[in-house]
């Protein structure tokens, strides 16, 4: 589904992503840890077509086509969604409107026909349920006056109404208390199909309890250093990063 | 040394068609009308066309609409078929009474509305000096002083007719009052429209004000309104700007509060080539409260200068004003926002902010918002600021799979839609808003 070919990517002249390779399969969950710094957002930001990340080197594939060339709205259209690590607040942009009319831009790029206003709200209601949102915030503007909670859960539940092949979790557990990390979670997993994929980009172990990986590879100073299998992720969990950076050299 | 040649020049040919037209106005129009002129024009002569030096017009200069050859709009235009109900500024579903003007001059054509409730008045000025020469005598001037604007002198020169509204004592109107001001000649026209509107005691009425254009001439309107808002009366005064780009409009609305009164204020401008909105208030009664919403969309070489004043004189008022501004292309943008607070005026609550999008690097705007106080217990905030799309948001939302032109539209919209909501008329607000969103996305062009 995902190919990342020795990427090379800089931010504002610096250097971040320094030869990335990865291989996404469907139906896979990768996790992508390291420490602050490492690169893990960028590498997040890339893939959903961020302009101030500019890739010097390298290539991505998506489903066999250049996702390099994609605009941000047509790498959406085609199944890409990252759940922000720090969703925007979108004054005046009422939640409906903001919903509906994404919804319906996927459903135009695949040919199907737009959703009425009756039909999208029921959809709406049975996908607020799946993240156990409140349906008051969809009176809301997008965003605005959420808690950091109800923001994450207004990511995961965006997830569920557009329904992505390749989702991409960008420290989605920041920030969140343990009820609404399991409702986040109980969402992604819930959504889980054998077609599609799941990146989730954390710095700590506790989001694997839930959501658990198939892989769990270490960025540290933009290359991949270590991947293996879920018991990765315990391992720094237990040990930390230290032994990693003292086997990279720093 | 030019400029003042040119001061000079520019109001010299006002001067002579002042003398000339001078008799039958004296013939013409009545009394109360009459008196005025003379100093109104002398008051005129001495400031002279404003000038960019001019620190009430620094921004916005008129001397190329002045410098324009106009006709004089002294007649009547006659009013032909097609001036019906159906002419409505593209708010259609809107449940009003319409009356129009034409030129300025309050059209003779409307109909008579027998439903409203007695007592209410609504004719053309010069109707209502003949009818009710005390009650005019009483208001007329009192607000627009010529001494303090050459415009509002010379409108008050040139001053022959407009609307006269009058709500008595306790009277709810439940519909709202439109007027429809239509600017319609064969030849490029300077117009004068004079309006008065007296609210009394405990009064409630909703105006709808649109400013239109028929055809493609170009025009220049010198537009003064009085209004008077009795104790416990409420306002609420709706404009919608729409004439076509070669027309200059010189709006002035001076609204003069009483006791526990309420008024909101609120303009959309969409299309003009050239629009000042001097919107000047006084809170002359305690516990008084005056809401000010101003909403732009400018585009190609549109010129918007809001300039508003409101002045608190007794304590326990409130104030607060909101404009903003969507500007494109060539546009320019002014705001000028006084607040004064006068000693006596303690406990006032006054609010202004000024937010302005640009959207191309050649659009400019200039924004001044000012807070004068001289009392010592008040609570009063100003702000402005001048951006560019959030280009955060507008990555967000393409990440969720919409087109960026859309997503622009979105974040426009959302911008404008904080002025928008305040329009309390529903279907009002709902027609603006389809407007708005046309007009930001260029389905909605100039008629010109």
């Amino acid at each position: 589904m995902l190919t990342i070919k020795n990427l090379y990517v800089s931010v504002e002249g610096m250097e971040i992503l320094k030869g990335i390779n990865l291989e996404i399969k469907p139906g896979e969950v990768h996790a992508i840890m390291g420490p602050n710094g490492s690169g893990k957002s960028t590498l997040a930001n890339v893939l959903v077509g961020k302009k101030e990340y500019e890739v010097i080197s390298g290539e991505i594939t998506y489903f066999g086509d250049n996702l390099l060339k994609m605009s941000p709205e047509n790498r959406a259209r085609k199944g890409i969604f990252l759940s922000f690590q720090y969703p925007v607040e979108i004054q005046g942009v009422s939640m409906v409107n903001f919903l509906k009319t994404s919804v319906n831009e996927h459903r135009k790029y695949r040919g199907e026909k737009e959703l009425t206003a009756g039909e999208f709200l029921k959809l709406m209601r049975e996908k607020m349920d799946l993240v156990d949102m409140h349906t008051k915030l969809a009176n809301r503007s997008v965003n605005e006056g959420f808690s950091g909670g109800e923001k994450k859960k207004n990511e995961i539940f965006q997830m569920a109404l557009l329904e992505p092949k390749l989702a991409i979790l960008d420290e989605t557990d920041s920030g969140l208390d343990i009820d609404a990390l399991k409702a986040v979670a109980h969402g992604v997993n819930a959504l889980k199909t054998p077609e599609n994929a799941t990146i989730v980009v954390t710095h700590y172990q506790r989001l694997l309890d839930y959501i658990v990986p198939d892989y769990v590879h270490v960025l540290y100073h933009g290359k991949i250093v270590k991947s293996a299998g879920k018991e990765l992720a315990l391992e720094l969990e237990e040990k930390g990063y230290d032994w990693i950076k003292k086997e990279n050299g720093n | 040394m030019s400029a003042l040649i040119e001061k000079t020049d520019l109001s010299l040919r006002y001067t002579i068609h002042y003398n000339k037209v001078k008799e039958q106005f004296l013939r013409e129009s009545p009394l109360t009308l009459n008196a005025p002129r003379d100093k109104a024009f002398c008051d005129f002569v001495s400031q002279g066309i404003p000038t960019t030096e001019n620190e009430n017009y620094k921004y916005t200069n008129l001397q190329p609409q002045f410098s324009h050859e106009f006709k004089f709009a002294h007649q009547p235009e006659k009013v032909e078929q097609y001036l019906n109900e159906k002419f409505n500024c593209d708010i259609t579903q809107l449940d009003t009474q319409i009356v129009f003007t034409i030129n300025g001059w309050y059209c003779q054509r409307n109909k008579k509305y027998e439903l409203f409730p007695e007592g209410i008045i609504l004719c053309s000025l010069k109707e209502a000096v003949m009818n009710n020469p005390d009650l005019i005598e009483k208001y007329y001037t009192k607000l627009a002083k010529t001494e303090e604007d050459p415009l509002v002198a010379l409108n008050t020169a040139f001053a022959q007719d407009g609307y006269f509204l009058y709500i008595p004592k306790n009277t709810d109107v439940e519909k709202p009052i439109q007027i429809i001001n239509l600017l319609k000649s064969d030849e490029d026209t300077y117009t004068t429209h004079r309006n008065l509107v007296v609210i009394e005691e405990g009064a409630n009425i909703k105006m709808v004000l649109c400013h239109n254009t028929l055809n493609n001439n170009k025009y220049m309107s010198n537009s003064v309104t009085e209004i008077y808002v009795g104790t416990n009366a409420n306002l609420d005064y709706y404009t919608i700007q729409n004439q076509h780009n070669d027309s200059s409009l010189l709006n002035f609305v001076f609204i003069q509060q009483e006791k526990n009164s309420k008024v909101t204020a609120h303009t959309s401008s969409l299309h003009g080539g050239l629009i000042r909105n001097n919107l000047k208030i006084i809170l002359n009664g305690e516990n008084s409260e005056i809401n000010v919403f101003g909403m732009a969309v400018m585009d190609s070489s549109q010129h918007i200068d809001n300039f508003a004043q409101i002045t608190h004189t007794k304590p326990n008022c409130q104030s607060n004003q909101l404009y903003k501004n969507v500007l494109d292309n060539f546009a320019t943008g002014v705001f000028s926002g006084r607040i004064h607070v006068m000693r006596d005026a303690q406990k006032t609550n006054a609010f202004q902010r000024n937010n302005n999008i640009m959207l191309t690097d050649n659009a400019t705007m200039k924004t001044k918002p000012q807070l004068i106080i001289d009392a010592d217990d008040v609570k009063c905030s100003h702000g402005a600021t001048v951006g560019q799309i959030d280009e955060e948001v507008l990555f967000y939302l393409r990440t969720r799979g919409i087109e960026e032109s859309k997503a622009r539209l979105m974040m426009m919209n959302a911008f404008v839609h904080e002025v928008i909501q305040e329009i309390k008329i529903e279907v009002l607000r709902e027609q603006i808003n389809e407007l708005v969103e046309k007009r930001l996305n260029g389905e909605y062009p100039n008629k010109k």
